[in-house]
């Protein structure tokens, strides 16, 4: 097997809470806490959990938005080589960039309104070097054919378009400069449930036709079950639970996972709602639990889960689990139809 | 639609409602003769997408429509007493509609933290709600307020009635919020979304404590959401809108086991599912919602419909036509009844 796409090692990122006049560091807001994940190439991985769970932070920093506090990002090069992400500068980031990209949640506010399409989707080109005009309007024509828009509309300004238009347009612009990571933040969670679908499908397509490698955060789990090859599950700034998809929508080893998909509403009046509702409020990073974090609000936690902190164990082959009892819970999603 | 028979009468009923809103590229017609009923103790869930008019019609029942919108035809019957008011003729600002609003028709917004003060504190606004419409003192005004906190599940509920909408966490907020609806026992309910600015987990606790509270108090909800898991688990009668008219309603198992309207049928399907298989393709709905000035003719689903009948479709717009007592279907697959053009 060849190395992965990203090799994601112990990272951290630590935001520090300052108080008074003078600014002190009273603490910290551990948002990202000793994460570590790989993605192969060609992969879709979901990284789902709850506002305030560290999903995006991680994301960010993978993007290199933020700086992480600790840890290292391994990217393989086209050549096979592997870089750190983590420790580089913004003048070493610059040609990495065009190999990394983002497509946002919000379809409104991440398009120039002043720019057209042909603008706001050549930009990317133009940065990295496409100087002619002519064949930057080549290439986004092919863009635009590619998310399913027509080479017409390039001369037209984003308010002309519906929300899940924008989002093609979004992703025009991620694919502009050729890609091979892409990280895609919440990108359906702000269209409308009939063209959810289809941004849905334009990602699984452009996925197999140009050998894309996904990072999808999300906080919808079924879209996540419908598009990622395997989930890595957070709360609390740490991954509780990694593994293909299959395997944890059909059982899965964390307690706080199985209430996550319990917590799904179900669209079937005949599949009664789950009375074993999870309590309780996700605690504050910036002083989480004794043990195991997920302790106060877990059903099954004993002595031990308030002492000990558990690692992240292999139940499994390739499915891991941050419990000390993954191995032996049988653990219900609540979803049979 | 010919009168029900049942065994109750309807709280609430809406009947031919219209609600356009004038502006300067046109007019809007938001609320299109929209048709409902929602009985004592009922939880009836309206479901549609951005801009099917669903939260225009609770605002028209609330009698919140600000100008440039206006009520332009239709009636909302509420019943108090023997004769029910017809609300659409009571003044928005006038003593009666404010006598309602609150006291007998309350709301839950969508999201809290823009519903609630930020310079006053929660239980401050609720013992203001509390007082303005019982006559009762302060004292006992703040009593009851801590004990609607214990009801909604607020722990520590005397020392949270002190706190301000912006140091509570987003599900405590929308339990206060919740109290407040529900502090002067209000005999209808409007929930405008209340669960879709709230993680999942949170969403699955609020739930089930509005289950719980609507069985208590049999008050009758209206739940306004585009989630089909939402509603399915909500609803005992299901309203679905597009376009500000009304598509088809029934019971929740006819809407989700024998769905009668191409849009509520294509909308079932393309929705990915927990036990759905990984990277298949969804079925999906061709094309995009119209904007609201570019509002098709005829049938509003028409140009996405896949199951369309030719010029008729395009043409005539489809009656609600009822086909049984609690069911009822706008589709020329199903009647051949069209509005009078």
């Amino acid at each position: 097997m060849t190395a992965p796409l990203l090799d994601v090692r112990g990272l951290k990122k630590h935001f520090p809470i300052a108080k008074g006049l003078f600014h002190r560091v009273t603490g910290h807001v551990r948002a990202v806490d000793d994460v570590s994940f790989t993605v192969q190439e060609g992969e879709a991985l979901g990284l789902v959990g709850e506002s305030g769970c560290g999903k995006t932070t991680t994301a960010r920093c993978i993007l290199r938005a933020i700086d992480p506090t600790e840890g290292s990002i391994l990217y393989r090069m086209r050549d096979d080589s592997v870089v750190d992400l983590a420790p580089m500068s913004v003048g070493e980031l610059g040609p990495l960039r065009k190999e990394i990209q983002m497509i946002f949640q919000d379809p409104f506010g991440s398009l120039n309104p002043r720019m057209t399409l042909f603008d706001n989707v050549g930009e990317p080109l133009l940065v990295n070097g496409m100087r002619r005009r002519r064949e930057r309007m080549d290439r986004v024509a092919e863009l635009l054919r590619l998310v399913g828009l027509r080479p017409e509309f390039m001369h037209r300004f984003p308010h002309a378009f519906s929300g899940g238009q924008r989002q093609r347009i979004g992703i025009a612009r991620a694919l502009a400069t050729g890609p091979r990571l892409v990280v895609a933040d919440e990108p359906v969670s702000a269209l409308d449930v009939s063209v959810q679908a289809q941004v849905l499908n334009l990602l699984l397509e452009l996925q197999s036709r140009l050998r894309l490698t996904f990072l999808f955060v999300a906080h919808d789990l079924s879209v996540v079950r419908h598009i990622c090859d395997r989930v890595a599950v957070m709360y609390v700034g740490q991954l509780v639970e990694l593994a293909p998809t299959d395997a944890v929508f059909r059982r899965p080893r964390h307690p706080y996972t199985a209430a996550l998909m319990r917590a799904v509403p179900v669209p079937d009046p005949r599949v009664p709602g789950s009375d074993a509702i999870l309590k309780g409020e996700v605690p504050s990073p910036a002083s989480p639990p004794s043990g195991c974090y997920f302790h106060p609000r877990c059903m099954f936690a004993e002595e031990r889960c308030r002492q000990d902190a558990p690692l992240l164990q292999e139940v499994t082959p390739g499915h891991f689990a941050r419990c000390h009892f993954a191995g032996e819970l049988q653990l219900g999603t609540g979803q049979a139809a | 639609m010919p009168p029900i028979p049942t065994v109750t009468d309807p709280l609430l009923r809406v009947r031919d409602l219209r609600v356009s809103f004038r502006l300067d590229e046109g007019t809007v017609r938001a609320v299109d003769g929209v048709s409902f009923d929602v009985f004592p103790g009922q939880v009836v869930g309206i479901v549609g997408e951005s801009g099917c008019g669903k939260s225009v019609t609770m605002r028209a029942v609330l009698q919140l429509i600000d100008p440039p919108g206006r009520i332009t035809g239709g009636e909302i019957l509420y019943r108090r007493g023997a004769t029910p008011i017809d609300l659409t003729r009571l003044s928005p600002r006038g003593r009666l509609m404010r006598d309602l609003r609150g006291a007998e028709i309350a709301l839950i917004p969508q999201e809290p933290m823009a519903a609630f003060s930020p310079v006053h504190t929660v239980g401050a606004q609720i013992i203001e709600a509390i007082m303005l419409h019982e006559r009762v003192g302060r004292d006992e005004a703040r009593a009851r307020t801590v004990e609607l906190f214990r009801d909604v599940g607020i722990s520590m509920a005397e020392s949270r009635i002190d706190a301000y909408s912006w140091q509570l966490s987003g599900g405590l907020r929308q339990r206060a919020m919740i109290a407040m609806a529900l502090s002067c026992k209000p005999r209808l309910l409007i929930a405008d979304e209340p669960t879709t600015a709230i993680d999942v987990t949170t969403q699955a606790q609020i739930l089930a404590l509005l289950r719980e509270l609507q069985r208590k108090y049999d008050t009758a909800i209206i739940f306004i959401t585009h989630d089909l898991g939402v509603i399915a688990q909500m609803a005992n009668y299901v309203v679905v809108m597009y376009l500000g008219r009304i598509m088809e309603e029934g019971p929740v198992d006819e809407i989700f086991h024998a769905p009668l309207h191409p849009y509520t049928r294509a909308l079932l399907r393309s929705i990915p599912s927990l036990n759905s298989e990984t990277r298949t393709v969804l079925p999906v709905i061709a094309g995009a919602l119209p904007h609201p000035f570019n509002r098709p003719p005829g049938c509003p689903f028409h140009p996405r419909c896949g199951d369309i009948l030719g010029d008729r479709c395009a043409t005539a717009v489809p009656a609600l036509h009822a086909l049984g007592p609690r069911r009822a279907v706008s589709c020329f697959l199903h009647s051949e009844l069209a509005e009078p053009a």
